[in-house]
C-alpha cells in the first residue's frame, strides 16, 4: 500500500454566491522514499493540493470530496489532535518564500526547538543539540551562532536551509516542497534544490515536489502529475511522460523546454493562457489552446482514463500520442 | 552600538519637542493677562507700573525674555500661582499623583481587557460574541467621555448605589506619594473614573489588536507554524500575539499620553482632585503660571512616554533598529 494516497480530491472555495472549484478530482500516490512532481502553471491549484493534504487550506476553502490516506488512515476522519501530530512530524512542508516562512520575532533556535518539542518528549538541551546538528547537515556555517540569530540576520538562501532543516528535524516520512527555490536567487537555486534532494535521499524521505518547472521535475522525480486549471491533465512515470506525452498540454510544456529547442531559435510557447477558476470554459478547460480540439472537447469535460501506464484527461489522447 | 545611536537621536528629538512646548507655554504667558495687574492690583499709578515692568524685564525683547523663562524653567521655576500663592509646579506636583493613579487605573483596565478580548475576536471572528463586542466597541468609541462618566454615575452610584461618584476616598501616604491603590475605599473610588477614562481607549485597543492579529494570522509564518504541528496555544499566544503586540505597543504609548488630556473631563465630572481639575480652575481664574506649568508638565509626560515606548519597542523588536545592517 502506498504511504500517501490522494483519491479523487475535490477542493472548493465558497465565495459569496459563487463557488470556485480549485481542485477537481485529483488522485495520486506516493510510496516510501519516492519522489513525485506536481507541475502546472500559476493558479493551477498546486499549493491548494499541497495544503489540503495537511488540512491547512486557507479559509474559506474546504475539501468537498475525496480522501487523503496516510499510513492507512483517512486524514479526513481523524481528530484535530491526531492531525497536529502528523503535521511537521510525519509530513513536513517547505514553503516557497523563505523570507516569509520564518517568524521574524523568534530566533532560529526557538523555531527549531519548538517543532521538536511539539512532537517529542525531550529536554531543551537535547532539542538544541539535535537542532544544531540539523543546521550543520544543511551546511549552515557556524551553526551555533546561527541558532541564536533572528531570521532577518540570514540571507534568503540561509533561511531556506533553515526551513529545510526544520522540515527534516523530526525524520518525517513525507516532505511537501511547494516551489522551494522559486523565490531564491537564480545562482543558488540549483544548490538548494540539490541539498534538499540529497537529504531526502539520505533519509529515505518521500518528496512531493511542486513546481511550474518541468525541466527540474523531469530530472529528479520518478512520477509526474500535470495539473491544468484545477484538474489533472496527465500523470505517469517521469520518463514516459517526458518521452511519450499523451496530453496536448503536456506535449506543449515539453516542447517549450529549452533543451527541446534549437539554439538561437525562438522558444516554443503554448498559445494563450490558462483560464482563471471563475472563468473556466465549458468542456475541456484546455480546448481554446489546443490544436486537437473539436466539438466533443467544447461540449464534454474529459475524465482521466488509463492509457498505457499514464492517466490522461483528453478525448483524443490516442491521436495526440501518435501525432 | 546602533541602538545607542538610535537612542541618542531619539533623545535629541524629544528635547527639541520640549523646546517647542516651552515656546508655546511662554507665548501664552506673553499674551494672556497682565502679570502686573495680578501682582499689584488696579490702584497703582502708571509710573510705578512702568518702573515695575522695567524691573521685571517685561520690556525686554522676546528672545531675552524667553531665555530668562527657559533658564528659570530648567531650575524648575515656572513662577508662582496667582491664586494659590505658591510655586505653580508645586501645586501641579500635589495633584500629579491623583491624575497618575487615574491614568494607571485606566491603563490597567485597558491592558487587562483589550488583549484577551481582542485576541478572542481575532480567533473567532464569526462568533456572535465577537460581533456583539465589535458593535459595542463602535458605540464605546463614539460616546464622549463625559457622557460615559455621567451614565456610569447614574447607573452605579445613583440607581444601584454601589459606587461612590466623587473624590478619591481614603489614601495612604507612601514615601510622599499619596495612593488610593492600597485602601479598599481608595480602590472603590477609582473604579468609575478609571472606567470612564478607559471608555474610549479600551474599544480602540480591542479593535486594534483584533485587526492586527487577524492580519498576522494570515501570514506565511503562521501557516508554517501550523504546518510544524505546534499546538494552538503556541501559535496564537506566542507566534501571532508577539507580532500583534509589537505595533500595538507603539500606538499604545502614544494613546496613554493622549489619555492625560481626557483626564481633564473625567476629573471634572468625578471631582477628582488631579491636575486636570486644577487646570480648568486655573483657566477660569486666568492663573497664567499654573496654566503654563500644566501644559509643560503634560507635554513632558507625553514626550517621555513616547520616547520610552520607542526605545523599548526597538529593543524588543529585532527587526526595527537594525535597518541598514547587512545580513
Ligand atoms: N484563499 C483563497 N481564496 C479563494 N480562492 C483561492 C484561495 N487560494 C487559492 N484560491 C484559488 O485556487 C487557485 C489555485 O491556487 P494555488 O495557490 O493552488 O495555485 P498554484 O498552482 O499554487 O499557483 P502558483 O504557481 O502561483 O503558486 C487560485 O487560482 C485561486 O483561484
Ligand atoms: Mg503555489
Amino acid at each position: 500500500m502506498a504511504l500517501l494516497e490522494v483519491r479523487n480530491l475535490h477542493v472548493e472555495f465558497p465565495l459569496g454566491r459563487k463557488t470556485l472549484q480549485a481542485i477537481h478530482g485529483l488522485s495520486f500516490a506516493l510510496d516510501k522514499g519516492e519522489r513525485l512532481g506536481i507541475v502546472g502553471e500559476s493558479g493551477a491549484g498546486k499549493s491548494v493540493a499541497a495544503f489540503s493534504i495537511l488540512k491547512l487550506i486557507a479559509k474559506p476553502g474546504r475539501i468537498a470530496a475525496g480522501e487523503v490516506i496516510f499510513d492507512g488512515r483517512d486524514l479526513a476522519k481523524i481528530s484535530d489532535e491526531e492531525m497536529r501530530q502528523i503535521r511537521g512530524n510525519r509530513i513536513s512542508m517547505i514553503f516557497q518564500d523563505p523570507m516569509m516562512t520564518l517568524n521574524p520575532v523568534l530566533t532560529v533556535g526557538t523555531q527549531m526547538v519548538e517543532c521538536l518539542k511539539a512532537h517529542r518528549d525531550i529536554s531543551d538541551a537535547e532539542a538544541k543539540r539535535l537542532a544544531i546538528a540539523k543546521l550543520r547537515e544543511v551546511k549552515i556555517p557556524s551553526a551555533e551562532e546561527r541558532f541564536e540569530n533572528y531570521p532577518h540576520q540570514l540571507s534568503g538562501g540561509m533561511r531556506q536551509r533553515v526551513v529545510i532543516a526544520i522540515a527534516l528535524l523530526t525524520d518525517p516520512a513525507v516532505i511537501i516542497a511547494d516551489e522551494p527555490t522559486t523565490a531564491l536567487d537564480v545562482t543558488i537555486q540549483a544548490e538548494i534544490m540539490g541539498l534538499m534532494l540529497d537529504l531526502c535521499r539520505d533519509h529515505a524521505v518521500a518528496l512531493m515536489l511542486i513546481t511550474h518547472d518541468l525541466a527540474v521535475v523531469s530530472q529528479v522525480t520518478q512520477k509526474i502529475c500535470v495539473l491544468y486549471a484545477g484538474r489533472l491533465a496527465e500523470q505517469g512515470p517521469t520518463r514516459s511522460i517526458i518521452t511519450q506525452p499523451k496530453h496536448p498540454y503536456t506535449q506543449g510544456l515539453i516542447k517549450a523546454l529549452p533543451q527541446q529547442n534549437e539554439p538561437g531559435a525562438r522558444l516554443f510557447q503554448i498559445p494563450g493562457t490558462m483560464p482563471t477558476l471563475d472563468d473556466v470554459p465549458a468542456g475541456c478547460a484546455f480546448h481554446p489552446r489546443c490544436a486537437f480540439a473539436d466539438e466533443l472537447c467544447r461540449r464534454e469535460v474529459p475524465e482521466p482514463r488509463p492509457i498505457g501506464d499514464h492517466r490522461v484527461a483528453c478525448h483524443h489522447a490516442e491521436k495526440v500520442a501518435s501525432a | 552600538m546602533e541602538y545607542l545611536q538610535f537612542a541618542v537621536k531619539r533623545l535629541v528629538q524629544a528635547t527639541i519637542v520640549m523646546f517647542v512646548i516651552s515656546l508655546i507655554g511662554f507665548s501664552i504667558q506673553d499674551k494672556l493677562g497682565d502679570p502686573l495687574r495680578e501682582l499689584v492690583g488696579q490702584s497703582v499709578s502708571e509710573e510705578v507700573r512702568d518702573e515695575l515692568r522695567e524691573q521685571m524685564g517685561l520690556n525686554d525683547s522676546f528672545p531675552v525674555q524667553y531665555a530668562r523663562f527657559i533658564t528659570k524653567a530648567v531650575r524648575l521655576d515656572l513662577g508662582n500661582s496667582y491664586f494659590f500663592k505658591k510655586p505653580a509646579l508645586e501645586v501641579i506636583a500635589d495633584k500629579f499623583q491623583a491624575t497618575m493613579e487615574l491614568v494607571i487605573g485606566a491603563t490597567l483596565i485597558i491592558v487587562v481587557f483589550s488583549v484577551p478580548v481582542g485576541v478572542f475576536c481575532a480567533i473567532n471572528p464569526k462568533s456572535w460574541i465577537s460581533r456583539v463586542i465589535m458593535t459595542l466597541s463602535i458605540v464605546g468609541i463614539s460616546v464622549p467621555v463625559f457622557l460615559t462618566a455621567i451614565f456610569l454615575i447614574y447607573i452605579f452610584s445613583v440607581e444601584l448605589g454601589w459606587m461612590p461618584s466623587f473624590g478619591r476616598g481614603d489614601t495612604i501616604s507612601l514615601g510622599g506619594w499619596s495612593t488610593g491603590f492600597l485602601t479598599w475605599d481608595g480602590l472603590h473610588h477609582l473604579v468609575l473614573p478609571s472606567l470612564s477614562l478607559a471608555s474610549i481607549m479600551l474599544p480602540l485597543f480591542i479593535r486594534l489588536i483584533r485587526a492586527e492579529m487577524m492580519e498576522v494570522l494570515e501570514t506565511d509564518y503562521i501557516r508554517f507554524a501550523w504546518a510544524k504541528g505546534l499546538v494552538r496555544r503556541r501559535v496564537w499566544f506566542l507566534h501571532a500575539l508577539k507580532n500583534t503586540l509589537l505595533p500595538v505597543i507603539t500606538v499604545g504609548g502614544v494613546q496613554i499620553g493622549t489619555m492625560i488630556a481626557y483626564t481633564i473631563l473625567t476629573e471634572t465630572v468625578f471631582q477628582w482632585p488631579g491636575m486636570g481639575f486644577v487646570f480648568l480652575e486655573a483657566i477660569n481664574r486666568v492663573d497664567t503660571p499654573l496654566i503654563i506649568a500644566y501644559i509643560i508638565v503634560v507635554g513632558l509626560i507625553f514626550v517621555v512616554t513616547n520616547t520610552v515606548v520607542d526605545l523599548i519597542y526597538s529593543l524588543v523588536n529585532p527587526t526595527v533598529r537594525l535597518v541598514g545592517q547587512k545580513p
